[in-house]
């Protein structure tokens, strides 16, 4: 499904790898490595070198913002830009179930954004990259903000995504949570990248 | 209304005077203002009378090459003021070339709109309209221009995150950069917006009040003030456009992502 062959950028040195669909590969390594740089540069949200293909097509035969749509990248700490939570989705009745899910209020829609706790913005960060249906999931330490409860419900909102054939590469520095939610793993250490066998 | 006074040097020594105790006052209150008080006096004195005699060689000559080089001298040390106020500058010639452009091409526009419909002089590049004229629509679009660019390079520093949370779920450049859009024009037209709606009322402009002084009927100075702010506001606003939508595009790039390498560090920090 998703093919990277030698992509690079400054901090990052060639990585080549495929991510199926249905699949979840973890990605590990320590702090500043490059993982963020290297999920940035596959949803091509810095320039980069080298190719990346969905499904057979390289990312430069269609629009930026096309390619982001199907490969989606979710920072870490997720910008906001309208007042209340709702703004930020594209139709929030249809997602209410879903943050009912992961433990977020059903009124939660109307609130402002400001008075939110870092977990709760993590996980509607989460439910509005869903909302856009991506073939593609590039998270960036998810659940980083999570207690266990909705850890748990996240790593089974993916889990359906999985099951229903999004491809999903997942940062995380929690070793079981890799085990739980991969079936490969890739490792970043000083901007080098490489798979790593036995996950 | 009858003529006009002259003044001496004597009488500008005089008004000097309060200068001087201004000078005084800080010495004696301690503010450590006195040496910026009389170096900003001197400042003036030397800039302003050297434009006196530059203008008289201006109006004496009438030669559109020497008007024209006086016109392009105003245009680059604008251009260099509008780089002073940045925080955050364009990297390499963009810095520069982003504001300069913009003003030249809209404060040019303007004032050889004004000179070739309105005032119409002979000929129309006449230094003693076409000087005054293009200082005047020079100094507000530099304003503007200033202040739009300062607040779209600061204000994607800050917005970075909820831009380029946009910009990752699939949003056009066009829809993530419009809230820093709109926020960047408001910022540059808005003094020269507030300056039309309380001229008149909480101040008399200074070209107004000075025709009035050198003899000229107010009638005739209000018409030539109105025709003025008109020609200020559209070169206001046409040299923001331009100098925010060139930012815009230099901030962003064919693949609709978002490039703050292409910006400097932030001075003085």
């Amino acid at each position: 499904m998703l093919e990277v062959e030698n992509l690079s950028r400054p901090g990052l040195g060639p990585a080549s790898f495929r991510v199926e669909a249905g699949e979840c590969v973890a990605v590990r390594g320590p702090s500043g490595a490059g993982k963020s740089l290297l999920l940035r540069a596959i949803a091509d949200l810095d320039p980069s070198s080298g190719r990346v293909m969905l499904d057979g097509v390289a990312r430069e035969a269609i629009s930026g913002p096309a390619w982001r749509r199907r490969v989606l990248y979710l920072a870490a700490e997720s910008g906001w830009w309208g007042e209340t939570v709702a703004e930020h989705f594209q139709d929030w009745a249809a997602c209410a179930g879903s943050a009912e899910r992961l433990y977020l209020p059903g009124d939660i829609g109307g609130a402002p954004v400001s008075r939110l706790s870092t977990g709760e913005r993590q996980r509607l960060a989460l439910l509005r990259a869903v909302e856009r249906r991506p073939a593609v999931l590039l998270l960036d330490e998810p659940t980083a903000a999570l207690d266990a409860a909705a850890r748990d419900a996240v790593e089974a909102l993916v889990g359906d995504l999985l099951a229903a054939g999004t491809a999903v590469l997942w940062v995380s520095h929690d070793e079981a949570q890799a085990a739980r939610v991969a079936s490969r793993r890739l490792v970043v250490e000083a901007g080098r990248v490489r798979e790593v066998e036995g996950a | 209304m009858s003529g006009y006074i002259h003044l001496d040097y004597p009488d500008l020594a005089i008004a000097g005077l309060l200068v001087v105790a201004n000078a005084a006052l800080s010495i004696a209150l301690q503010l450590g203002l006195a040496r910026r008080i009389v170096v900003a006096a001197v400042r003036m004195v030397v800039q302003l009378s050297l434009v006196g005699l530059v203008l008289k060689v201006l109006f004496a000559t009438v030669s559109p090459l020497w008007t024209g080089l006086a016109a392009m001298a105003m245009v680059l040390f604008a251009g260099q003021e509008i780089l002073a106020r940045q925080d955050r500058r364009f990297l390499g010639w963009w810095g520069y070339g982003l504001g300069t452009g913009s003003m030249l091409t809209a404060a040019g526009l303007v004032t050889v709109f004004g000179l070739t419909t309105q005032l119409r002089p002979d000929p129309w590049y006449h230094p003693q309209y076409a000087i005054p004229l293009l200082g005047m629509v020079l100094g507000n679009t530099m304003t503007g221009i200033s202040l739009g660019l300062h607040t779209l390079t600061s204000g994607v520093v800050e917005q970075r995150a909820a831009i380029e949370a946009r910009l990752a779920l699939g949003d056009p450049v066009r829809a993530a950069m419009l809230p820093m859009v709109r926020k960047a024009l408001k910022n540059a037209v808005m003094p020269i917006v507030n300056t039309m709606g309380t001229t008149g009322l909480v101040a008399l402009p200074g070209m107004m009040t000075g025709q009035i002084l050198g003899g000229v009927d107010p009638g005739e100075a209000v018409r030539y003030q109105i025709l003025i702010m008109f020609l200020i506001s559209g070169g206001t606003a046409a040299g923001a456009v331009a100098a925010v939508m060139g930012g815009v595009r230099r901030l962003t790039d064919p693949r609709g992502r978002l490039r703050l390498d292409r910006l400097g560090p932030k001075r003085g920090a």
